[in-house]
């Protein structure tokens, strides 16, 4: 049958572009990890000697400590915030109707499409302008609008998958709005909620342009140390900096991907 | 009127948001319009002598070749995000679906510096990709990949591949597969299905996509500052030069708002490009 020959071709080559695309995705991966691992300060490829000596340099460096403390300070607040002001929002932009919806919308769905070097520099200017000090608060709140739009998208999907039947079965139970929200729709949301924190705050933990215009030495997050090490230095601690990220990160979405679906969260499951 | 519980305690905080959000474009689009006065931090009184320096050679290029450099970026993606987003809806393996899940967005997560990190080791006058070609012998010498247009640019897709990747998933998850079969009992095969049906069903995903990945790109950073290594500048670079080397912050201001508007007028051209073919989709 040619017509079944033809199609398993196109199958073939379908898997092979996609596989040449996923190899193009991993590719900085493994080279880092292949680097990380390299015995010698400078890079080689294959390494002649392997060695976990950069990895003992990356964990010791005092900066990139300080830059995981700030990074964590700063997160820890700016993910919990997103969060809060993310699904309180995607609550009333889903069940109500009121004046400036669409405009409040926009508005802070904008920095997506706003470059972060122009978020960055109003902050710091805005900070400068109010006389407030650089500290936490001005990274904190720079970070909050940069990753509210994340929080914002998942939880109001995971509210549109929500079965409204429910709420309204424990309303007619007696239960008052308050009690519903609480036993009802949090728990419900659960998935898009842990998923919108979690995106919150690897954004946040990873986020560059922007904190580079609003630290200063005091408050710098880890992705401005590291920013500032590879300028000067070329040796493989960053490469094993990289590779710790990279196992991390993975880790956390896999982990997301199996226990809170992040397909859904994501709106890309097949429909049908 | 119907009840509407927490309205009010639910709107404010994101209020407060957007509130911050838009005092911080203010300060700039205000820094704009004011003189530098070198030497101090307080910019001086009104002008609109920093637009008409942008006019410059030196700036308006930089300019075009942000959009350059945006453009290739955003249809480079496409082009290699297309059969990726296909695969993740489609695949019949749950295993492989999540793996090409994890495998496209982890770089989304990484951060500018350790993926922009990450391409230096691979493109290197001693990396990887050279270290490859030197020891197969089909080169005598290493290749000049870092602070070449082309090594930005393939760093910036990988940046941005993650973000198209979910805008397309996005949509062809919403493309109604009954509209494939009926153009298969027809009599088209799958080539054609794809073209006629597929495609321009998914056509809002596209135009997300190619809108979304210009802005990224052009937010972008790191990956110009440090493999373009100053060979390759774009607008972010110039920016940050003029912030934090010169001070000239009224001048990095009018740089900014000009391109905010540069890229809100790209991204209306795009979506008034793609409106007729978006007609074809569904509503």
């Amino acid at each position: 049958m040619p017509r079944f020959s033809s199609q398993r071709l196109l199958r073939l080559f379908g898997a092979l572009v996609v596989t040449a695309v996923l190899g193009f995705l991993l590719l900085p991966a493994i080279v880092v990890a292949l680097a990380a691992f390299n015995g010698r300060a400078i890079l080689s490829f294959p390494p002649e000697t392997w060695s976990l000596r950069w990895f003992a340099k990356a964990l010791a460096y005092e900066d990139f400590r300080a830059g995981v403390r700030n990074g964590a300070i700063v997160t820890a607040w700016a993910s919990v915030i997103a969060l809060a002001v993310g699904a309180a929002f995607a609550f009333v932009l889903d069940r109500y109707e009121f004046r400036f919806k669409r405009m409040l919308e926009t508005l802070l769905l904008s920095p997506l499409v706003i470059a972060h070097f122009t978020v960055g520099l109003g902050f710091l200017i805005l900070a400068a302008q109010l006389g407030v000090a650089r500290g936490y608060a001005v990274v904190v709140a720079c970070h909050v609008v940069l990753v509210l739009p994340f929080v914002l998208r998942s939880v109001y999907v995971s509210l549109r998958n929500l079965d409204r039947r429910l709420e309204l079965a424990a309303a007619s139970l007696g239960a008052p709005p308050a009690r519903v929200l609480a036993t009802v729709t949090l728990p419900l949301l659960l998935p898009g909620l842990v998923s919108g924190w979690l995106f919150a705050a690897m954004l946040s933990f990873n986020e560059f342009t922007a904190s580079l215009f609003v630290t200063v030495q005091r408050t710098q997050t880890l992705p401005v140390v590291t920013y500032n090490y590879v300028r000067e230095y070329a040796d493989p601690s960053m490469a094993a900096t990289s590779v710790i990220y990279i196992v991390a990160t993975a880790a956390l979405l896999t982990f997301a991907t199996i226990f809170f679906g992040l397909g859904k969260v994501l709106n890309v499951e097949q429909a049908r | 009127m119907t009840p509407r519980p927490f309205l009010r305690a639910f709107v404010s905080p994101a209020v407060l948001c957007a509130a911050a959000l838009l005092a911080a474009l203010a300060a700039v689009l205000q820094y704009s319009l004011r003189a530098f006065v070198p030497g101090a931090l307080e910019p001086g009184g009104f002008t609109l002598a920093n637009f008409a320096a942008l006019a410059k050679p030196l700036y308006a290029r930089v300019f075009l070749d942000t959009v350059w450099i945006c453009f290739i970026t955003a249809l480079v993606a496409l082009v290699l995000g297309y059969p990726l987003a296909y695969a993740l809806v489609r695949a019949r393996s749950a295993a492989v679906k999540a793996a090409i899940l994890v495998i496209a967005v982890t770089p989304l997560f990484l951060g500018e510096v350790v993926r922009t990190y990450s391409w230096i080791v691979v493109l290197g006058n001693n990396g990887f990709v050279n270290a490859m070609l030197l020891k197969l012998g089909l080169i005598a010498q290493p290749l000049q990949l870092m602070f070449t247009r082309f090594g930005v640019v393939t760093a910036l897709v990988h940046v941005t591949l993650p973000v198209m990747v979910i805008m397309l998933a996005a949509a062809l998850a919403h493309v109604d597969r009954d509209c494939e079969r009926a153009a298969a009992s027809l009599g088209a095969g799958p080539i054609r299905t794809f073209l006629t049906v597929t495609l321009p069903l998914s056509m809002p995903g596209v135009v997300a996509g190619v809108t979304t990945a210009f802005a990224w790109t052009f937010s972008a950073f790191a990956t110009p500052q440090l493999i373009g290594g100053g060979q390759v500048n774009m607008v972010s670079n110039l920016v940050y030069q003029l912030g934090f080397a010169s001070f000239n912050f009224p001048f990095a201001a009018s740089l900014s708002v000009a391109g905010l508007a540069l890229t809100f007028a790209v991204l209306a051209l795009l979506r008034a490009a793609a409106r007729p073919l978006e007609k074809i989709g569904p509503h």
